[in-house]
């Protein structure tokens, strides 16, 4: 034990002498937060929309007029052919071509029925069926509105044998209302997702590249043929990196409120004990791949290409539940995964113990398999 | 005579740095295999489409009416009904362990509301933590009590607008085909500007630059050699990629693969020179490093439009993303790929990287000549 | 215990490749044994069996009276080492190794302040000792790791080409150190591929293809040989093996 003493003396001593470690601190933090937090987003802003009326009536107008009334879509071309609509699609100048047939009026006065096309350019599918979805709900209540003024003058006669007589139309209103996010905030989203991207990258990637630069300098042999143990030396490279982490937590968490507004609604202790658990399966990550490269450029590769896996599989950007049943089976013994959802959970909706104690659980468990796993692979002897 | 010395010259360097490529399996390993693992990843795992969303109904009193709607929600794919609950407080815990994404609220006596006329007041609840997502819920939710509502006795003579809808390019909306082409630049980018960066600054380092510039090789040639070799990697790698796409995921390819390939090549040659820069500016492997991912690969995935719509960004990093390389690549290889677009369409992005790639080339011979003379 | 090093049939292999061929060595306490070889002869190898940092494939041995298999912990609290590339910290001042090193064999904190106050002082570096190493010089830096090597004195210390790279100055005041740690009873294992060094040693066995070529004090290496010199014996042992290798 005195032996941990003088390595972990070492190992601070070495940490804040090292100049890369005080930039990274401050840039990775800066960088990641601003960055990410304003470009992760997918949220579908206004769309383009190229406006082939061939109907030039009032109702397409009125339709035109809905659509961009909405603040969703811009009219920002028109002409009179879907031919140069799609070609506008093709360019990228639009991202969606409304066209209205000559006819369109008529037929919603005669069979109170009307037809438009939407020319989605759906090279992003889930944008173009968001923006879609968005068309059909301004349409439809264009058409409510329309009904109002049409169905009373022409054609009530004959949908009264349908309707009971001496009782209105049905009426549904709909309420939404946005839980724990009123004001729809993406970032107050993704910041708390983000700030666990960082402890992952700075947790795993310090740990591999502290021990290999060990190994490139020869040091680490040095240091193989002294009495200390396994366990010794790997909790004096642990504890310095996990105790950084945890500032760059506090650091971010301080940015996140006071920068980004994010909510805190619940307990900043159950973020803290998360994270206290999370970061042993991030350093033992770090170990492994320490374990299993030479050079740190390698040890930057193999890093680089396992949180390149564990972060698309960490329900970070993509929900988790959007995946393919094996993917979330796969995704569900990623730890980063259950730190995330406990991070929203908490931070945003002011979940207690109860609701995150199997994340907390699930942390745990794998810490200790992760760290156990990397450190059977840590020999002082090789073979 | 002197000519075929230089090209004798210019072929044992090439030799060598494939030498150094080849003998580090590791590296190689996953430059090989990364391309393929993440086609497959965001082919099969990667989905931002909103599909079986967890939804519960409150319905204190249930009718007919209330009924025929709940069925309305368990008829679509896209909901799947995880809890009825009798009170709205009892969806609390439900929504904070995030059981529950979606809820419905029914009014008591639906069905005499309806029948009366008196507004029936449906509430939708939808989980906003997440505001897109949320936003996308609550839309596909309003529409299915559109649906609903428009099979209603009563409503059937009312006035409809029908919207007949076309997805161009990409009619079944999979995202695949919009993350392969983002993907192709990924790699190309990681290859080409990132590793050739590390690999100059490492010969830098270890001081086997000097050797090399005391030698006969033309600085040109030095550079040339380096980045032969990972041209070449990076073109194995945009196959690999495109054979994977084609082959697992049937993404299409409508486009000319000659353009395609020749704007890869002016692609990796940006990045080749951007990679030159850096290690001319950076004196450490670790500088390069993250230089080289700051610089290249972060602007790279969120600044370019391959995972993050570029119209989403605010202002100026809307700016900023027209000085990222990739962001106009990533047009050229969708527009190819899914749009079948030709020259006619593209001219502008592969003048952009004309223009970038004769730029960065001046610069970085400049700082490269400046910090070695 | 009279014998510091044991070594019985040491062998390994990496895949088809033997690197080290049962080799048979024994080393007197007190004794200062050069382990010489060419490059690529199987020293390193060799050395690292011993010092517990690479498993043998067969063979046995002991050192300080530990078997290597199955007492390692017990063997590296007996000995010290020194590589080629060591490397004590660059980024650590001259007593925070001396300290770290101190600390980890168990020293108290006045053996520490003690024996490197005592070391410094002899190795006339006082002055430097809130220097970082790495601004420190080859030739001191590579005095100053076999000090601290000797810290905790050590039965037996194994020091892998421990003045390569080195001027002749600093080579004669090194190797008047590694009288002085012999003279205290310490074992000094020690490769080299100085010539004029191997003739300081009190035995010395040549390693050729890892098998030991030939082993003897120096004098009766050059009788057996008939040789004027050490350099001579082992250019003759050293050049079939370099020749069936061309």
């Amino acid at each position: 034990m005195r032996a941990l003493r003088f390595l972990l003396r070492k190992e601070f001593l070495q940490l804040f002498r090292d100049p890369a470690i005080v930039r990274l601190l401050v840039m990775i933090p800066i960088v990641q937060l601003i960055v990410l937090a304003n470009a992760a987003t997918f949220e579908v802003k206004r769309a383009r929309m190229h406006v082939v009326d061939l109907d030039r009536s009032t109702m397409s107008r009125g339709a035109v007029d809905r659509l961009v009334a909405s603040g969703r879509f811009v009219a920002s071309e028109a002409s009179g052919s879907t031919a140069q609509g799609d070609d506008a699609l093709m360019r990228r100048t639009v991202e969606l071509v409304l066209a209205i047939p000559a006819g369109f009026e008529r037929d919603l006065v005669r069979d109170r029925r009307g037809e438009v096309q939407l020319l989605m350019n759906a090279e992003d599918g889930a944008a173009a069926g968001v923006t879609q979805a968005y068309a059909r709900q301004i349409l439809a209540a264009y058409a409510a509105e329309l009904q109002v003024r049409l169905v009373p003058a022409v054609a009530v006669g004959r949908a009264r044998p349908e309707a009971p007589p001496a009782r209105g139309v049905p009426r549904v209103e709909v309420r939404s209302r946005g839980w724990y996010n009123a004001e729809l905030d993406y970032r107050h989203y993704m910041v708390p997702g983000i700030l666990v991207q960082l402890l992952t990258i700075v947790g795993t990637l310090l740990t591999a590249l502290n021990i290999v630069r060990e190994k490139e300098a020869g040091t680490l042999d040095q240091l193989n043929v002294t009495p200390v143990s396994r366990g010794v030396f790997i909790t004096a490279k642990l504890l310095p990196l996990w105790l950084i982490a945890m500032v760059v937590l506090s650091i971010g968490l301080t940015v996140a409120r006071f920068v980004f507004g994010v909510p805190m609604e619940g307990s900043l202790v159950l973020v803290c004990a998360g994270a206290a658990l999370y970061l042993v399966a991030a350093l033992g990550i770090g170990l492994w791949v320490s374990t299993v490269t030479e050079t740190q450029q390698q040890a930057m590769f193999v890093n680089f290409s396992i949180l390149m896996v564990y972060l698309l599989m960490s329900g970070l950007f993509t929900p988790v539940s959007a995946m393919p049943h094996w993917a979330q089976v796969v995704a569900n013994v990623n730890p980063m995964r259950h730190f995330i959802t406990l991070m929203r959970a908490v931070l945003l909706k002011g979940a207690g113990l109860p609701d995150v104690a199997p994340q907390l659980v699930v942390l745990a468990v794998s810490g200790v398999v992760v760290l156990a796993v990397a450190m059977r692979q840590y020999h002082k002897r090789a073979d | 005579m002197r000519v075929r010395d230089r090209l004798q010259a210019l072929r044992a360097f090439v030799t060598k740095e494939a030498r150094h490529i080849l003998r580090d399996r590791q590296t190689l390993t996953i430059l090989l295999l990364m391309p393929l693992a993440q086609v497959v990843l965001f082919g099969f795992a990667i989905r931002t489409d909103v599909n079986e969303i967890r939804f519960a109904v409150v319905d204190p009193a249930p009718d007919a009416a209330s009924l025929g709607l709940r069925a309305r929600f368990a008829g679509t794919d896209r909901f799947r009904t995880v809890a009825t609950v009798p009170t709205v407080a009892a969806l609390e815990p439900l929504f904070r362990r995030g059981d529950v994404e979606v809820a419905l609220v029914v009014p008591r006596g639906l069905g005499d509301a309806l029948r009366d006329g008196t507004p029936a007041r449906l509430q939708l609840i939808t989980d906003a933590s997440n505001p897109n997502t949320g936003t996308t819920m609550q839309t596909y939710a309003g529409a299915v009590i559109q649906q609903w509502q428009a099979g209603l006795p009563g409503t059937r003579g009312a006035v409809r607008i029908e919207p007949q809808v076309r997805m161009r390019f990409n009619p079944t909306l999979e995202s695949v085909n919009l993350f392969v082409p983002g993907l192709i630049a990924l790699v190309l980018t990681l290859v080409s500007a990132q590793m050739t960066a590390i690999s100059l600054s490492r010969e830098k380092e270890r001081g086997t630059m000097e050797i090399l510039l005391v030698s006969p090789l033309h600085p040109w040639q030095i550079i040339l050699g380096k980045v032969a070799p990972y041209l070449l990697l990076a073109f194995a790698n945009v196959v690999t990629a495109l054979v994977a796409a084609w082959l697992v995921f049937d993404v299409p390819f409508r486009g000319s693969l000659v353009l395609l390939l020749a704007a890869s090549t002016l692609y990796a040659l940006v990045g080749l020179a951007l990679g030159v820069f850096i290690a001319a500016v950076t004196d450490s492997q670790r500088a390069a490093m993250t230089g080289s991912m700051l610089g290249t690969m972060l602007p790279s995935t969120l600044l370019s439009g391959m995972i993050f719509p570029i119209a989403s960004l605010p202002l100026p990093l809307q700016v900023l993303s027209n000085i990222v390389p990739a962001r106009w690549f990533i047009v050229i290889v969708r527009g190819v790929m899914l749009k079948g677009a030709g020259v006619v369409h593209l001219w502008q992005e592969l003048a952009v990287l004309t223009l970038m790639l004769v730029v960065l080339l001046a610069v970085a011979t400049r700082s490269f000549k400046a910090r070695l003379a | 215990m009279s014998r510091a090093i044991e070594v019985q049939d040491l062998t390994r292999r990496f895949g088809a490749f033997t690197a080290v061929d049962a080799i048979t060595v024994d080393v007197e306490a007190g004794e200062v044994f050069g382990f010489l070889g060419a490059n690529g002869a199987g020293k390193t190898t060799a050395i690292k069996m011993l010092i517990g940092l690479l498993a043998p494939t067969s063979g046995t041995a002991r050192v300080a009276g530990f078997d290597i298999l199955t007492q390692s912990e017990e063997v590296r609290r007996s000995i010290g080492y020194m590589s080629q590339r060591f490397s004590l910290y660059d980024d650590l001042t001259v007593r925070e190794n001396i300290t770290l090193y101190g600390g980890i064999y168990g020293l108290t904190d006045a053996e520490i302040r003690e024996r490197g106050d005592g070391m410094l002082e002899t190795l006339q570096l006082a002055d430097t000792r809130k220097a970082l190493v790495g601004t420190l010089p080859l030739g001191w830096k590579q005095k100053l790791a076999f000090s601290v090597a000797m810290l905790h004195r050590p039965k037996v210390v194994f020091l892998d080409e421990p003045t390569g790279g080195v001027d002749p100055v600093t080579r004669r005041q090194f190797w008047e150190m590694i009288y002085a740690a012999a003279a205290r009873g310490t074992t000094v294992f020690v490769t080299t591929h100085y010539m004029d060094e191997a003739e300081y040693c009190d035995r010395l066995s040549i390693m050729v293809d890892g098998r030991i070529a030939a082993m003897g004090s120096p004098a009766a290496l050059k009788r057996e040989f008939g040789a004027p010199s050490i350099d001579e014996i082992f250019v003759r042992l050293a050049r079939p093996a370099a020749a069936g290798a061309a």
